[in-house]
């Protein structure tokens, strides 16, 4: 039997001290005529750990072999061998939420390692544990934000259209139940980012939030002081979405503008989680202090046993559903512990220099990736602000003709704009530290064959 | 154990692991960034060395009690052995390396396993359609409980304000009600575990909008009155939503489809044996009958005429609920979920509920032998059960949570304590089909010493453990003075 000890012998003796003839009898407190007996046979037999791995092996070479340049919230990024093998030990694997805390000391102290960490790299004061993804994340952050602003009485916050689209869906069909309302701020056309001028018809208007994105969906480098200001100058909170990786590189949120953003959040699967279908990634989320007791999620604290030996426990429990029930911050009760862990272990084995150095190529490899592809005859810039490891490039013919053109060469060659901004013959591409300058050629040599 | 240092601690400047990183580029190459909007000092991460950061995570891993060392009885949370080679196999690079928006051309092999485990999990639970979109149990409830919202929003049904919920319920389902903009109301529970039906009707009118219940209960009891309720609830116009905390007890012996749920979540790193992983990531899966359909969260997995699979979204599917994250969820989660599927088969699907229930019959049966309290006893133990200790607490002044932390020191991970709320000084107790006999009697043997400490030796129990990496901690100085990261 799968993963079952018991044998023959073992069953009767256990039947025996229940005082029960059968397993079945187990079973008489259901009414008989709802059992499921025979209602399984969809399912099929049971395989062996060779025949499924076989047969999941088949499956996932199905899908490799491609040079993908397809980035929009989701990076290819090299990950150390230390970090999954370190990740995936029994004793990460297959723990436990760390509720009995003195028998889980090692993933407490990862996650507050973890805080410290996303704390540092933000330029915030607090982090917790981390939320499901970066979109969920925003979600929680835009609720959060209503209960932290205490001056605004608003359930409206401004986000802009230069988001990642995903985001905006993800919070709305979350959101939208407790009536919070996202309003659009639309971007340049021209730069392709979101202007101080966009939001001036909403002076004196009652926000709780301005989202500010940096960089945005587009790639694109947000003039991140001014909008902060713009934002705190109009009492609304600034709730930044960042990319981990770029914060090597771009003044961390903590530091916008006069007085920093307020709450935090992103996508951290670029810090050592693979692409994986989309998950499981984790979301960060860090805060300034005085907004602690809003934020969602689990959070670690640093304290001492009845000896006074320095020990982790989960803390600020108050917030949270297993004690408070309908009046939680949230009803999350996960963190993506495992890809946390992996998190930390990457970010500490490239530490700041390696980390600036990963940033560094991501950007200059894009810069490289887009100076090759615009030397082919019709492929431009769609806009001209500055970008970090993501540019949009419209092209002769249409997005998605030429990005299936382009997968039949095994080229994934980014995503079409066409269905979410209407930009019919826009592609928005990626490149990290992991393209060679190989891959681009090859890019560029697929890309003109298909316009040709 | 000595106290770990953390990671800054080991910090020295200039020292890197040079090998994991590309090589520094020339400043000129990042002067398409304007100055004002670069990082003026670099983020103060540590400066380690590859072999300190293995070594230190390593040692760190040590101070865990984990499934792979040790019985792990927490009820509610289904501690199973996670395969291992569902893990190796979700691994695989062309699962790893797939992107989320890779087109479906180079996407067959991964959407084939999806729409395969949509197929498997309608099936055990009885549902007519499955979505694999939630990230945890607690999304999958969002996900459930928005659905019923928009059901009822749809029929212009707008009076339905009210979710009930039974008092035992886990803490997730009133805090869902809430962030889906529901009120709660909560349904008393008799005394024999299952739902005050009276209390119930009472309760039940045109501004319930549903139910959301754990069946077997979290009194680790089947409801015997399900049929009742689903009669009650859908009479008065609500939806019964099924918490599928505890369908380890059931899987393979009944389906909440057939007892007249409307819409259950998963738990797949519970029934499914994908791993807790430190308390996450998690799978959530929903599944609804015939008339929630129109609204499960996307994308969701389709097969075409030609046998090829494709997505089904919010394009075609305009009435659902729509994403929960950026993208499908957890799919990691879902292929190690999906090579369990496989590995069981439907004859190891069934025994999944009968050895689950015979474990927890007999671990209980011996408790009661060496003289633990069920907090149930006229009743048959589902795949978990309840003891009590407050005989002990005002006897003896020992509380579940000293007899908990002393179980520490006998290398028994502690039950679920104080859960549910309506049993003094409990333990909720699940030992899994997974367990040997060996095991459940090793943990009798370890409550039988301890029962007897309590009664000979209670101010020592009252200061377990005494084996750890550290004692009791100050829980109090923890929330008072905050210290949430760490200064150098």
């Amino acid at each position: 039997m799968p993963y079952i000890p018991h044998t023959p012998d073992d069953v009767r003796a256990m039947l025996d001290a229940i005082g029960a003839d059968s397993i079945e009898d187990l079973f008489d407190e259901i009414p008989a005529h709802l059992k499921a007996a025979g209602k399984l046979d969809a399912l099929p037999e049971g395989l062996s750990e060779m025949d499924v791995t076989r047969l999941m092996n088949e499956r996932a070479a199905q899908d490799a072999g491609v040079v993908s340049f397809i980035g929009a919230g989701a990076y290819q990024h090299h990950i150390p061998a230390a970090v999954w093998e370190i990740a995936t030990r029994g004793e990460f694997y297959t723990a436990y939420t760390p509720y009995q805390a003195e028998a889980s000391q090692g993933t407490l102290q990862v996650i507050y390692e973890f805080q410290t960490l996303m704390s540092r790299l933000t330029a915030m004061d607090v982090s917790n544990a981390s939320v499901y993804d970066g979109a969920s994340g925003l979600a929680e952050a835009v609720l959060m934000s209503l209960r932290a602003n205490r001056k605004s009485k608003s359930r409206k916050v401004l986000v802009p259209a230069a988001l990642n689209p995903r985001y905006t869906a993800a919070t709305q069909a979350i959101v939208e139940n407790q009536d919070v309302a996202l309003e659009t701020v639309p971007f340049c056309q021209q730069s392709g980012q979101t202007l101080v001028e966009a939001l001036a018809h909403h002076e004196g208007e009652d926000y709780a939030a301005l989202v500010i994105s940096q960089p945005n969906f587009f790639g694109s480098l947000e003039e991140v002081n001014a909008l902060t200001d713009w934002a705190h100058a109009n009492g609304m909170l600034v709730i930044a979405v960042v990319n981990p990786t770029a914060l090597a590189l771009l003044t961390p949120p903590g530091e916008w503008g006069a007085d920093g953003a307020d709450i935090v959040v992103g996508e951290g699967q670029p810090l050592g989680v693979p692409l994986s279908s989309g998950g499981p990634y984790f979301g960060f989320m860090c805060c300034k202090q005085k907004h602690v007791r809003q934020m969602p999620g689990r959070i670690i604290g640093r304290t001492v046993d009845m000896e006074g030996k320095q020990g982790f426990t989960l803390t600020l429990q108050a917030r949270e559903q297993h004690i408070r029930r309908s009046k939680a911050t949230s009803n999350i009760c996960t963190n993506q512990g495992l890809a946390m862990t992996a998190a930390t272990i990457y970010t500490s084995l490239l530490g700041p220099e390696g980390l600036t150095n990963v940033a560094a190529h991501c950007h200059a490899n894009t810069q490289a990736l887009a100076a090759k592809l615009t030397a082919l005859d019709g492929v431009e810039r769609a806009f001209s602000a500055p970008t970090f490891h993501e540019v949009v490039l419209t092209l002769p013919k249409p997005a998605g003709e030429v990005l299936a053109a382009l997968a039949e060469k095994d080229v994934l060659g980014g995503v079409s704009l066409a269905k979410d901004y209407n930009m019919d013959n826009a592609i928005l591409v990626n490149a990290t530290e992991v393209h060679s300058e190989g891959d681009l050629d090859l890019f560029a040599a697929a890309l003109k064959e298909v316009l040709a | 154990m000595s106290e770990t240092q953390l990671i800054f601690q080991l910090s020295h400047p200039g020292r890197s692991a040079t090998s994991q990183a590309p090589k520094a580029l020339a400043e000129d190459q990042l002067s398409a960034i304007p100055a004002h909007l670069r990082r003026q000092q670099k983020p103060a991460l540590p400066e380690v060395s590859e072999m300190q950061v293995v070594r230190h995570y390593t040692n760190l891993s040590s101070k865990n009690f984990a499934i792979d060392k040790q019985f792990y009885p927490l009820g509610s949370c289904t501690m199973k052995y996670n395969p291992r080679g569902a893990n190796r196999a979700a691994m695989l690079p062309g699962f790893l390396n797939r992107h989320p928006l890779a087109p479906e051309s180079h996407s067959q092999g991964f959407l084939s396993c999806m729409f395969e485990l949509q197929n498997f999990l309608r099936e055990v639970t009885g549902m007519k359609g499955v979505s694999l979109a939630p990230m945890a149990g607690a999304q999958g409830e969002f996900a459930g409980v928005a659905m019923i919202r928009a059901y009822h929003e749809a029929r212009g049904d707008d009076a339905r304000t009210e979710i009930l919920i039974p008092e035992a319920a886990h803490g997730t389902n009133p805090a869902t009600a809430v962030m889906c903009g529901y009120k709660v109301r909560e349904v008393p529970v008799g005394k024999d575990g299952d739902v005050d039906l009276g209390a119930l009707k009472q309760a039940c009118g045109p501004q319930t909008a549903g139910l959301m219940m754990t069946n077997p209960s979290t009194c680790g009891v089947f409801e015997r009155q399900i049929e009742a309720i689903a009669k009650t609830v859908h009479e008065a116009g609500g939806l019964l939503y099924y918490d599928g905390a505890n369908l380890n007890a059931i899987l393979g012996k009944v389906r909440p489809g057939d007892m007249g749920f409307d819409v259950i979540h998963m738990n797949l790193h519970k029934t499914f044996a994908t791993p807790h992983g430190g308390g996450g990531p998690g799978a959530g899966p929903v599944g609804v009958s015939e008339r929630l359909l129109p609204y499960l969260p996307t994308p969701m997995a389709g097969q075409r005429d030609d046998g090829s699979y494709h997505w089904v979204d919010t394009d075609t599917l305009s009435t659902s609920i729509g994403h929960l994250s950026a993208f499908m969820g957890n799919a990691g989660v879902l292929l190690r979920a999906y090579y369990y599927a496989r590995s069981l088969g439907r004859e190891g699907m069934i025994r999944v509920g009968e050895y689950s229930t015979l474990a927890a019959n007999y671990l209980l049966k011996r408790l009661e032998a060496v003289g633990c309290t069920a907090a149930y006893p006229e009743r048959r133990a589902s795949h978990e059960f309840i003891l009590t200790f407050a005989r002990e607490a005002r006897e003896l002044g020992v509380s579940a949570m000293d007899i908990a932390k002393r179980l520490l020191d006998y290398n028994q991970h502690a039950p679920t304590t104080y859960f549910p709320l309506l049993v003094p000084e409990c333990f909720l107790i699940e030992p899994t089909e997974t367990e040997s006999k060996e095991a459940l009697d090793e943990f009798v043997d370890a409550m039988a010493a301890i029962l007897e400490e309590a009664r000979t030796e209670p101010d020592m129990v009252k200061e377990a453990p005494f084996t750890q990496p550290v004692r009791r901690l100050d829980d109090v100085k923890a929330a008072r003075e905050l210290d949430l990261t760490w200064t150098d």
